[in-house]
């Protein structure tokens, strides 16, 4: 027994003297990327990440060559960088972790927020997000109009995702959010009676109510401040070349053609009140 | 011939310092320090090592996790939900396995239907991985619209799940225990008057079960681990809660207190099972010098 006592106590030491010291990490600052020589994972092209499966309008047809929003987004910024495109699949759940990344970039409606940035580099925002609310018309959550008329639904959302932020931060309900891993198994939750009001990007949910989910209804949108961006490894370079040629897609009206061309039908939905 | 000296005390059998005496205690106790210092060492000369000590053992993010924040659910809190699974899959998986490993031992032909079927819920439900069973019941039955059985929470699925699957596994080591009975306990009692099963529920079953009791608690160590699948279909557990911490403040100290927590509750058990071992193995050496 005195010996159980002192191995603890040693094994505590240890992992306090582990926890305390040690140098902490530095995170890198980015030099100035030169649009004609690129730092690129892999030379032969701009690699490109998103999620699988990838859901329209943001993504549509090939996987080897998305079209689709954020799909047509990469594929001008690689032709104004002057390379092809070579698209991966990298699960968003992993996308914002810390460390050294399998691609150039990811795109992939991911929200620029600041502790992410602690982790991981942004590009300058391609795209003003809302949350959205995604109901079954026939529950008595489709007559919602205010944010405080939620409060009482059982409301899920994706791990790690803005929409749980705004969930647990904005909405506040009485009963804890149910987690899940995907958006996918959110929309099966919602659709079997599990969950009364899935949150997501605006986008998906009207797409999910106009060709997935029979029966629903998106009772309204609310605007968070928040801009989807690239996703870079922490201290890449490239986010200056990616920027340079977002900013030229901006400045060009290319930008604004394709948010009308891919997005303009998913985006009218009444605005809740508080 | 007899060695020099005092023989050297052996390892300490559970019988802790008491056999060692106080110089095996000091000794044991500077090898101990000496062999965690060198790790230490080795540990804190590592490439990185300040990081992963940022991001897995960071004091403050340690305790932050477990107590929980604002927008933020605790470790400790979501635990509780693991605890209240477990407890109750057990008491249902005891029963179930008992009466699936009965019912594959009922002889006669007349009863074949049974022990296929038996012998066939074993080997499905130890067949299919259990994050499967749980998506296709937790998020398969309830889309069926089947009545009440449709509407039950989300944890209810993962209870049943669990149930299914752990019931095929403990249900083997009741066999187990049941067929390491010797043949001739159930023939005396059948002798003596008894029905099959009065021998069965008086003989057989109380000794078959008390062997498979370390076994027993091992499945129910492993069900507790299982319990942290159950977040795929919604709720927040303590793995859950840790995985929702770790997305959103980037460090992953929190992963570390929901482990300690799993550990902490499997290791009081584990001593448990140890001494219902060694208290079964006295009385069985007992017997046998009478």
């Amino acid at each position: 027994m005195r010996e159980r006592i002192i191995l603890i106590g040693l094994l505590s030491a240890v992992l306090l003297l582990v926890g305390c010291g040690g140098p902490s990490a530095e995170s890198g600052s980015s030099d100035s990327c030169d649009m004609d020589n690129p730092p690129l994972f892999e030379k032969d092209g701009l690699t490109v990440a998103t999620d699988k499966p990838a859901y329209p309008p943001w993504f549509k047809g090939d996987p080897k060559n998305y079209s689709g929003y954020e799909g047509d987004v990469a594929s001008e910024i690689a032709g104004r960088m002057d390379l092809p495109i070579k698209w991966t699949v990298e699960p968003f759940n992993k996308s914002y972790a810390p460390g050294a990344k399998d691609f150039d970039f990811d795109i992939n409606q991911i929200t620029i927020t600041p502790e992410r940035e602690q982790a991981v580099d942004f590009s300058n925002g391609y795209f003003d997000n809302a949350q959205g609310v995604l109901v079954m018309k026939d529950s008595p959550a489709a007559s919602a109009k205010s944010v405080s008329d939620l409060k009482d639904l059982t409301i899920g959302a994706q791990v790690g995702t803005t929409g749980l932020d705004f969930v647990n931060e904005t909405i506040k309900p009485t009963a804890d959010p149910k987690v899940y891993d995907s958006t996918n198994d959110a929309k099966s939750a919602l659709e079997s009676g599990q969950i009364d009001a899935i949150v997501t990007d605006l986008v998906t949910t009207v797409y999910l109510r106009d060709f997935e989910i029979d029966g629903s209804a998106v009772v309204g949108q609310y605007p968070r401040n928040e801009q989807f961006g690239m996703l870079f490894e922490q201290g890449n370079p490239l986010v200056d070349c990616v920027n340079q040629a977002l900013g030229e897609m901006k400045s060009d009206g290319t930008l604004e053609e394709l948010e009308q061309k891919h997005l303009q039908q998913f985006l009218d939905v009444p605005t809740l009140e508080k | 011939m007899a060695e020099g000296g005092p023989a050297a005390p052996g390892p300490s059998a559970g019988r802790g310092s008491r056999a060692l005496g106080n110089r095996g205690v000091l000794v044991s106790s500077a090898s101990t320090v000496l062999f965690f210092a060198m790790i230490a060492v080795v540990v804190a000369l590592a490439p990185g090592s300040g990081v992963v000590a940022e991001r897995f053992f960071d004091p403050s993010h340690l305790w932050q996790s477990l107590v929980g924040s604002e927008g933020l659910p605790s470790v400790l809190g979501a635990f509780w939900l693991n605890v209240q699974i477990f407890m109750f899959s057990e008491v249902f998986i005891l029963i179930l396995a008992l009466v699936i490993a009965v019912v594959r031992g009922i002889p006669g032909p007349v009863f074949f239907p049974f022990r296929l079927v038996a012998v066939a819920y074993t080997d499905l439900f130890r067949g299919v991985p259990l994050i499967l069973v749980l998506y296709m019941i937790g998020f398969g039955v309830p889309g069926l619209d089947l009545g009440f059985i449709s509407y039950l929470p989300d944890v209810a699925y993962g209870v049943i799940s669990l149930v299914l699957v752990y019931s095929a596994y403990v249900a083997e080591v009741y066999r187990a225990g049941i067929e390491s009975v010797h043949e001739s306990q159930n023939v005396a009692a059948r002798s003596l008057g008894l029905t099959r099963w009065q021998s069965l529920r008086f003989v057989v079953l109380p000794q078959a079960i008390r062997r498979v009791i370390p076994p027993l608690l091992n499945d129910f160590i492993g069900l507790q681990k299982d319990t942290a699948l159950v977040s795929v279909l919604g709720s927040i557990e303590a793995a859950r809660a840790a995985q929702i911490y770790g997305a959103s403040e980037f460090n992953y100290a929190s992963y570390v207190v929901a482990a300690l927590l799993f550990v902490l509750i499997t290791i009081p058990l584990a001593r448990f099972t140890d001494r219902l071992i060694a208290r079964d193995k006295r009385r069985r050496e007992a017997g046998a010098l009478a």
